[in-house]
């Protein structure tokens, strides 16, 4: 991956789903803007173009590991290339939910090879930051099976053909992911949370994390801050005049 | 039976040891006649009694109706338009070109990934990079090129089908006009062809004569490989 050069800040969350990292990057994001950093979100598999592709494939059951993982890549590429990369240009905080490290973990849990995976989004920027949300896999699967009705085919692994039983398949497939997971801590640096604790706590932490992180970073205030900013420029300078 | 070889790493979740069918890729520009040669080829080899398969870039049925809206739409950039193409072609490998060729087809390819990256390349992809993402496919029997120059395609764009957006690489702006941009874009392309020529083991075929006369010489060589 490329170091980052822009003035801009790349932070990215991950970690198996019911995680809770979504909940935190969610609030992470409110703060960040109510301290006056312009921000911009982005999620895993959410660009338009692709998005009816991916419906298709999905409802007919025509992935295979290889083009899951290009499909992926795909989105992530149309997402690069509109949005995060001129939004990092441009001096924004881009927050996203799940990057490459996502790829790296479930396409190799489906049985890509990981050094082909790598070089697909070797293009791409390496976050200022990794925050890795590490929860037990119990916890986890708890958190999934009793929030939401349904757990979708392609969520529970079941292309892999590893159990006919869906939350079986879940839990197998989740063991892979987070098995790649603990390999990536330190080949990319994580910076890991403990996802079982309150959601409170765990955002003091993050806080505390990023506040250490952007310490002497200005990058693109809001509109709202940019007219405090030369307000308190000004006076400033007003001041320095009179001595 | 060939022995099967791949690029790069393949498909390690479902590998192919052999497979008794073959795999002939036609490759070239555009507008240099591989569907004419692709359609000639299939009739002479179907006479001849082998099992025939085609297939070309953009027919994978997952991917065909996405990337078809997007491209209408001119709103891919060079990367997406490049992973689009790559699902297209992995879609199409799997699901119909290694099966065909383990069920004994002689599988005829109109292009293969050699294009795609040589248009990748040409809009700014890393040429290590875009070879890379190809570690997937299979390395065919046999690739047979045709080799043409700008002048003999102007002719045919003319007397063909004309000349359009993405032909001329507008997407990329070369030139502010349809026929600047193809001679650009499309020269530059064959280039990119010229240098793989080697690497990939292509066999030249001069497609500057007549259809017949090029019909010929790609029968030479597909005889060459199924004695």
């Amino acid at each position: 991956m490329q170091p980052n050069t822009t003035p801009g800040k790349l932070i990215v969350v991950e970690g198996i789903d019911g995680s809770g990292k979504s909940t935190q990057i969610d609030l992470l994001n409110k703060w960040l803007q109510s301290i006056g950093k312009s921000v911009y979100f982005s999620e895993w598999n959410s660009s338009d173009l692709v998005k009816s592709t991916t419906r298709l494939a999905k409802r007919e059951h025509m992935f295979t590991p290889t083009t899951f993982s290009l499909l992926q890549c795909t989105d992530f590429t149309d997402r690069w290339e509109n949005r995060i990369m001129p939004m990092l240009k441009a001096g924004a905080v881009v927050l996203a939910d799940r990057y490459a490290f996502t790829a790296f973990a479930r396409d190799v849990a489906r049985g890509v090879d990981p050094k082909w995976v790598r070089n697909l989004y070797s293009f791409a920027i390496k976050p200022d930051l990794i925050l890795y949300f590490r929860v037990p896999l119990d916890i986890a699967v708890e958190r999934i099976t009793s929030s939401r009705a349904k757990i979708k085919f392609y969520e529970a692994g079941m292309d892999l053909g590893l159990s006919d039983n869906k939350i079986t398949s879940f839990r197998l497939f989740q063991q892979r992911i987070v098995d790649e997971y603990e390999g990536m801590v330190n080949e990319f640096s994580f910076t890991v949370l403990d996802g079982t604790q309150p959601v409170q706590l765990q955002q003091k932490n993050v806080r505390a994390i990023i506040k250490k992180n952007l310490q002497g970073w200005e990058g693109l205030p809001t509109p709202v801050e940019a007219v405090r900013r030369d307000a308190r420029e000004r006076k400033a300078r007003a001041q320095g005049g009179l001595t | 039976m060939t022995t099967a070889k791949f690029y790069g790493a393949g498909f390690p979740y479902n590998p192919l040891e052999e497979y008794p069918g073959k795999l002939v890729v036609l490759e070239g520009t555009d507008g240099v006649g591989r569907s004419t040669q692709i359609m000639l080829l299939r009739q002479w080899l179907e006479k001849e009694g082998y099992a025939v398969s085609d297939t070309g870039l953009r027919r994978s049925p997952m991917t065909q109706p996405g990337l078809d809206a997007a491209k209408l739409g001119h709103t891919l950039n060079p990367l997406t338009m490049s992973l689009f193409y790559a699902t297209d072609f992995a879609d199409r490998l799997e699901n119909q070109i290694i099966p065909a060729l383990k069920a004994g087809f002689l599988v005829l390819s109109d292009r293969y990934y050699f294009s795609i990256i040589a248009r990748d390349i040409t809009r700014g992809a890393d040429p290590e990079w875009a070879r890379k993402v190809y570690g997937f496919a299979l390395v065919p029997d046999l690739v047979l090129y045709l080799k043409t120059d700008i002048p003999q395609l102007v002719t045919r764009m003319v007397h063909g089908r004309g000349f359009n957006f993405w032909e001329s690489g507008m997407d990329i702006r070369f030139a502010d006009n349809l026929y600047d941009g193809f001679c650009l874009y499309q020269s530059r392309l064959i280039d990119q062809f010229d240098l793989m020529s080697k690497e990939f083991n292509f066999v030249s075929v001069d497609a500057t004569r007549s259809v017949n006369q090029v019909f010929e010489e790609l029968k030479k060589n597909i005889i060459k490989l199924i004695l």
